[in-house]
This record gives C-alpha cells, sequence and structure tokens, in this order.
C-alpha cells in the first residue's frame, strides 16, 4: 500500500509549474534561458573555485593562504552581492526582510516569522512519502528548468589547491559543475540551493561526495552565521533532484568577538599608560577588565602606612576577592571592611573612570549601554554563543565585582 | 513680521527660564545667538557688549541675518566656510573682516559654534563671539608676546609648544604681562582703522583665549537657564545614547565588513549616522566622532551636482536601493568621485531601520579586487549588513 499525502510544494524557482501545466515544450528551444541542452551552450556563470585542503586540522592559525582576508570572507562577499543583485532585480516571489520575525521568550530561543508570502494558495500536489528513494523524472520540476539568471555561480574544486574566482567561466557541460541558486520562496536573507553536479540530475539522496561538497561549502563561506540543510524525499523535499539548502542567520556574537573586543579595550588602556588587571571566568563568558592605579597613589605617597605595612600587592587575584595576606595579624583581623578598604585605593575615581570608559568605547567603536548589556535572548544562548554583558563590567568599587 | 518677531522671542523663552537675557548681558562679551530653526537664520539675541563695538542698537539688530554686518571687502571665502560650518553643524574660528553701523570696517576673530539639545542632539542655536583684532605693527612685541601667551595659558598646550612648561607662578605673571601689553597697543593707534584692510590679519593667542572664554561663560549661562525649564542645551552633540548609536552586537558584526559604509538612521532628525567603517574613516579621513550624529551631507562640497543630491533624497524618500555618482569631499577637501550605492535596510519588525550607504572611491585604480566587480562588493555589503541588522534586532528587547 502506497502513503500519500497532499500538500502545495514550496515554489523554489521562478520557472517551477506543476506537471499539469508543463504543456508541450517547443523542439527547438524553450527560450527561457534555461540549463538544458537548448539554452545551454555558451550559457557563462560565475565560478568559485575552492581549495581542497582539510580544513579542521588548519583551523588554529589562519596561515592556509598568504592572503588572508580574500578567501575568507570572499565566498560570502560573493553569495550576498549576488544574492541582493537578484533582490533588486525582483527575482524573489517576495522581500523576506520585510517579514517580522522575533525570538520566542523562553529557555530555547525559538524563532518566528511572519511570512504570508510563502505560501501559494493552489491545488495540493500528491506526494508519495513511503519511499525515500525515488528514481528522478524528468517529467518533472527539476533544476535543469530554472532560468540562467536564477544560477548566482558554479562551485567546484580548485584545480592547483587555491582559491580561484573567475567572473565569467564557461559550463563544462561533459563535467558537470555543482551550482548555487536562489530560492525563489526565502526563509531568510541569502536563502540559496546548492546543487551538486546539476546536470547530472541525481535524485535527491545523499552520498560521500555531494555531502563533502556541502561541507567545503559551509567551511569556505567562513561565516558563523552560515547554515546549510537537507531534506530527504518524505520529509519534506520538494524536489526530486539533489540539492542542499542554505541561509543565513545571525545569533548574536562569537567567542572571537567578545575577545576582539576585551583586547582591544586593552590595547586602548596600554596605549593610554593606564595600568589594568584583567580576570576571565566562567568558562570564557565573562570576562572582566580592572582600571586600576594602587601604585600610581603608593608612589606619590598616598596611601595611608596602615594599608601600606599590609604589603598586599592588589594584583588580579586580590581585586578579584582573594585576598593572600602575609602577617598572621591581617588574616586574623580580615573583614569585609578591611576588604573594601584596600579596594578602594586600587579603583580610580568615579570621574576618572567615566573618562576611562569614553575612551575605551571610542577606542572600540561602539557603546556598551550600561543597563542593558546584551538581550536576554543572547544571554540565554548557551555554549555557543558569548555574552558580552560582562565586557561592561569595568570596576568602580563596586561591590558587586568581588565574587561570592 | 509680527509673527517672526514672536517666533524669535519663543526661540529664547521656551528653551531658557526667565533672566537669561539679563545673566547674558552681565558678561562684557561681544557675541549674539542665532536660531538656525526660524527662516532667515536670525540674530535672537545680541548682547550689550556685541551692540556697542558694532554701533547698532538692538532693535536695529534682532530678527537680522548676520550678513548685514558684512560689507563689500569681507572675504568671501571666509563667508562660505562659516556658511559650510553652520551647514555642518561644526563650530568654526575665523577672522572676518566686519563693518560697523558707520560704515567703518574693522577686524575680528569670529568664533562661532552650535548650542545643541542635550535630549535629541539637534541644533538649537549657533552662538557667535566677536573679538575685536587690534591692528598691530608688524614683527614686533606683539608676535613675542603671542608666543609666550601660546605657552603658558593652559598646561596641555604647554607640553606641546617650543619650551617646556614652566611653574603655574610664572605662567600667570607672564599672562598679566600679555594682558597689559595688549591694553598699551590699543591705546597707542586709535586711528589704526585706516590701515590697509586688505591685509588678513593676524590673530593672537589672547585673540583665541578671549573667544574660547566668552564662548565658555555665554554656554555655562545658557546651560544654566536651560536647565530650570528641563530643556537642557550642551556644547557638545552628546552621545547619542540608547536610539542613536547601534547595540554593541550590531556594531560588533558590522565591524567585520572591510568596507567602506555608513549607516543612517531615518527616524531620527536629520536622518543621522550611527555607524560608520574603519575604512569609511580612511577615505575620507574624518575621525569617528566627528561622523556620528551628523547627515552625510558633509560630504558634500561646492562642485557636487545639487541634481544628485536630490536624487538621493527621492530614492531615500520612496525607501528604493539607487546607485549614483556624486562628487564628495576629504575632510582635507580634497575631492573624490564617489561611486555611492544606497539602500533601505529593515530589522526584525520588517520596517525601514536604517539606510546603508557603501562608497566607491571611483578614482581607486585597483576596481577588480580579487574578480567582484565594485557593483558586486557594494552589493555584498548590503547583503552583509541586511543579515546582521535583520538577525540581531529579533531579540525580545529591540525596538
Amino acid at each position: 500500500m502506497m502513503l500519500r499525502i497532499k500538500r502545495v510544494p514550496t515554489v523554489v524557482s521562478n520557472y517551477q509549474k506543476d506537471e499539469a501545466e508543463e504543456g508541450v515544450r517547443p523542439a527547438g528551444g524553450c527560450g527561457r534561458n534555461c540549463l538544458r541542452n537548448c539554452c545551454l551552450p555558451g550559457a557563462k556563470l560565475p565560478l568559485y573555485a575552492f581549495k581542497m585542503v582539510n580544513k579542521f586540522s588548519s583551523d588554529k592559525g589562519l596561515v592556509d593562504c598568504e592572503d588572508k582576508e580574500a578567501p575568507v570572507a570572499f565566498l560570502d562577499s560573493l553569495l550576498l552581492g549576488e544574492w541582493e543583485d537578484r533582490m533588486q532585480r525582483g527575482l524573489f516571489r517576495y522581500d523576506v526582510t520585510a517579514c517580522e520575525t522575533k525570538v520566542i521568550p523562553g529557555e530555547y530561543g525559538f524563532i518566528a516569522q511572519l511570512n504570508e508570502g510563502r505560501h501559494l494558495k493552489k491545488r495540493p500536489t500528491e506526494f508519495q512519502v513511503d519511499k525515500v528513494l525515488q528514481p528522478f523524472d524528468e517529467n518533472k520540476f527539476n533544476f535543469t528548468k530554472v532560468g540562467q539568471e536564477e544560477v548566482l555561480f558554479q562551485f567546484e574544486p580548485s584545480n592547483d589547491n587555491e582559491v580561484q574566482f573567475l567572473p565569467s567561466a564557461p559550463i563544462d557541460v561533459e563535467n558537470s559543475p555543482s551550482v548555487v541558486a536562489i530560492n525563489v520562496s526565502p526563509i531568510e536573507y541569502g536563502h540559496v540551493l546548492l546543487i551538486p553536479r546539476i546536470l547530472e540530475c541525481l535524485p535527491q539522496r545523499i552520498d560521500r561526495e555531494s555531502f563533502l561538497l556541502a561541507l567545503y561549502m559551509a567551511a569556505e563561506a567562513g561565516n558563523p552565521y552560515f547554515r546549510l540543510g537537507y531534506n530527504s524525499l518524505g520529509a519534506f523535499a520538494t524536489i526530486n533532484h539533489l540539492h542542499f539548502q542554505a541561509y543565513y542567520l545571525a545569533c548574536g556574537n562569537t567567542l572571537e568577538d567578545l575577545s576582539n573586543v576585551v583586547s582591544d579595550s586593552c590595547i586602548c588602556l596600554q596605549d593610554n599608560n593606564i595600568p589594568y588587571n584583567v580576570l576571565v571566568s566562567d568558562s570564557g563568558r565573562r570576562i572582566f577588565l580592572f582600571p586600576q592605579c594602587y601604585a600610581e597613589k603608593q608612589a606619590l605617597g598616598e596611601v595611608s602606612p596602615e594599608l601600606l605595612d599590609t604589603q598586599v600587592n592588589p594584583a588580579v587575584w586580590e581585586i578579584s576577592g582573594h585576598m593572600v595576606l602575609k602577617r598572621k595579624k591581617d588574616y586574623e583581623e580580615a573583614s569585609e571592611g578591611n576588604a573594601w578598604r584596600l579596594l578602594a585605593e586600587v579603583s580610580l575615581s568615579e570621574e576618572r573612570l567615566e573618562e576611562v570608559k569614553d575612551l575605551i568605547f571610542e577606542a572600540i567603536a561602539c557603546h556598551i549601554d550600561d543597563n542593558k548589556g546584551v538581550t536576554p535572548t543572547l544571554l540565554e544562548d548557551s555554549d555557543v554563543t558569548q555574552s558580552l554583558e560582562d565586557v561592561d563590567a569595568l570596576t568602580g568599587s563596586h561591590p558587586a565585582m568581588v565574587p561570592a | 513680521m509680527e509673527s517672526q518677531l514672536g517666533l524669535i522671542e519663543q526661540s529664547f523663552d521656551l528653551r531658557y527660564s526667565g533672566w537669561v537675557r539679563e545673566a547674558l548681558n552681565e558678561l562684557p562679551d561681544s557675541f549674539t545667538i542665532t536660531d538656525p530653526c526660524i527662516s532667515g537664520h536670525p540674530i535672537v539675541f545680541a548682547s550689550n557688549g556685541f551692540l556697542k563695538i558694532f554701533g547698532y542698537s538692538k532693535d536695529e539688530v534682532i530678527g537680522r541675518n548676520g550678513r548685514m554686518f558684512q560689507g563689500p571687502k569681507t572675504n568671501r571665502r571666509s563667508v562660505m566656510e562659516i556658511r559650510e560650518a553652520v551647514r555642518e553643524e561644526k563650530a568654526i574660528q575665523i577672522s572676518l573682516l566686519n563693518y560697523r553701523k558707520d560704515g567703518t570696517p574693522f577686524w575680528m576673530l569670529f568664533h562661532m559654534c552650535p548650542v545643541f539639545s542635550k535630549e535629541d542632539g539637534r541644533v538649537i542655536h549657533f552662538l557667535g563671539v566677536q573679538v575685536p583684532i587690534p591692528r598691530r605693527p608688524k614683527r614686533s612685541v606683539s608676535t613675542v608676546v603671542g608666543n609666550i601667551g601660546n605657552l603658558c595659558e593652559n598646561g596641555a598646550r604647554a607640553r606641546e609648544g617650543m619650551f617646556r612648561c614652566c611653574r603655574r607662578e610664572v605662567c600667570s605673571d607672564t599672562v598679566l604681562e600679555l594682558g597689559r601689553g595688549s591694553a598699551l597697543d590699543s591705546v597707542s593707534s586709535p586711528d589704526d582703522r585706516e590701515i590697509d584692510i586688505n591685509e588678513p590679519c593676524e590673530t593672537s593667542e589672547l585673540e583665541k583665549q578671549k573667544a574660547n572664554a566668552a564662548v565658555s561663560n555665554v554656554l555655562s549661562v545658557l546651560t544654566h537657564y536651560s536647565e530650570l525649564t528641563g530643556k537642557l542645551v550642551c556644547g557638545k552633540r552628546c552621545c547619542l545614547s540608547g536610539t542613536g548609536l547601534l547595540g554593541s552586537s550590531l556594531n560588533i558584526s558590522l565591524g567585520r565588513i572591510k568596507q567602506s559604509f555608513v549607516l543612517s538612521d531615518p527616524r531620527l532628525p536629520d536622518m543621522p549616522i550611527v555607524y560608520a567603517s574603519d575604512t569609511f574613516l580612511e577615505l575620507t579621513g574624518y575621525a569617528r566622532h566627528e561622523v556620528l550624529g551628523h547627515n552625510c551631507r558633509f560630504l558634500s562640497g561646492l562642485d557636487t551636482d545639487p541634481a544628485t543630491q536630490f536624487q538621493i533624497k527621492e530614492y531615500i524618500r520612496t525607501e528604493q536601493p539607487c546607485t549614483v555618482r556624486i562628487l564628495n569631499y576629504r575632510k582635507d577637501r580634497t575631492p573624490f568621485w564617489n561611486l555611492l550605492h544606497i539602500s533601505p535596510v529593515r530589522n526584525a519588525s520588517g520596517k525601514v531601520a536604517y539606510f546603508v550607504g557603501v562608497q566607491i572611491d571611483d578614482s581607486c585604480k585597483n576596481q577588480e579586487e580579487h574578480g567582484l566587480s565594485p557593483q558586486r562588493r557594494q552589493l555584498s555589503v548590503v547583503g552583509a549588513v541586511k543579515v546582521a541588522v535583520r538577525s540581531l534586532s529579533m531579540g525580545a528587547s529591540s525596538s
């Protein structure tokens, strides 16, 4: 017994029609500038040739290529630039950025989007859902029938171990290239289809070579917001022609971002001759930056003799609350009051702290709102994304700074 | 005319509490306050010091534009520079030839600065201070006096000067001598007005110091009297925190885009820049704080085609992307052809939140970078910005 469902398939190409509408094709070319023999000869598309190096082993150092800047950002720029171009040419069925979207409040950060344009009010088509593997059917819609304007570029491995880009390369019919095409009903900005070896008309099923291609694309994009996906038949793949999908979804800042903000702040302090301490805690999720002036006060004779007598030099551990005392008397009389008295001498005055903060914010070119920090969602994102809120924790003599 | 006068009265009365005019007139300096929001940019206040120097009565001056004090020998270039400063809402200090009521010309150091509303950063008034420049005989004591003045007027500047800064006591003595010196100067040559006025006058540090002090005093009074009405003013455009500047996540994501671009906020008055990339600052020669909070029109200049500017305005109004080629000027006033692409950027609400402007220096020879045409590179910036703005505004607490 065959299991079937009826649903309205998503339209991913402007040339996608259901079977009833196909009709008879004129013999001498369809005039639609597609990718079949009728229109393909002489056609040219940009070609991005990626380097087939084992990316994971070289992840630690970006020393893969002499020109660090170009390849890492490049596929990204190409894809976004081509996509925006098609946007402005009106090839998409609707402007996905005009669709309201939000993060659903709660633990997991689900995202909801109101997209009324994606769904077509058409007669539903029948899909057989109990066979994940089905043979390719030439009569049904497939990606060789898309218009060439919907294809953004060819995506192929490079011959000579270097990234190459050709703005206009012929399409090798004998050795079918893989291509990246737009999804005209995008779920988000930059929604594309990766179609391995398009002219070979492979059915929707994963094989090693194709999957590797997809992974190379994810790696090559070099963008933490780039997401790649696959639907098998029976799991709501619309078209039985091998394809992956990809798009961009930014979801907060990365560890690197946090690191850059903090190190840029430190560099700013250094360059301005302001001594400071840094504390990293919570597996790198919280970073405290403490500008201090105890030594300066000591040199100018402005520290009280009693404090000097304890001989405690307030470095990072002391400022974080770990007081290592040299005299038994100090240990026995250790109190919060005493600890605060020391720390009060360490910290800058209110005015000076504001000045230093302004200095840093100017240097790192952003203004971190004291009260809001980052949005609750970003805080909730667990291991992957990092919170910037605590970079803001520049200390004054704020009680909250000392861990319990 | 009555409604105009009414507006002029209100210009002060709505912003500052009563007695502000009296307080201002307690200052000895010569200054005027103008309102750029009233048609004709008229004077709304003229100090007694001003009226004395120029020989006018209050009624002859209030409601008039500052150009009434210019005359045939006033340098047009200087006037243009002042106009530009007004347009760009920036301060300027420039020596200018003005004419008294009796027609006699005299040189003065004109120091103008905007007065900002503290809450939304708009320019409320312009303050103009006039410090007359006494005629000085050439290459004499005055220039030496000038240098010493340079040395000691405040500690910071002194460090930069040729001589290491002396102790405070020495400084103040010298300044006193300075004061006496210049008084002598003006007394000794009462009819110096006849001396060739075509020569631009050299200002010494003393005039600059006087101008700065006057500005500071006037701003103090204005700030104080605006506190009482609750409509605070300040001398600096205050950091547009909250609505103005972008959140840190967005700032950081945008920082990854290594091309010249700016983001402007159409929901704020005069659509100011709220983000400028490092590459943009390198291209134009400005520092970030000089750019944030200002409308991009400061990039245009004398030979910029107004038709192009109008075109841009139209596209922005209709929220359409556009590409134009416009003549822009760097901070050092060198011109460059800017292949500018502007596109609306929506946030998670689906509405237009910003406009992104991507600049390409058309005179630059390395156009085909890695094979991507300049137009494609511009579009890639637009795409990256759209992704960042949309995604990062999805959080629950975004507006």
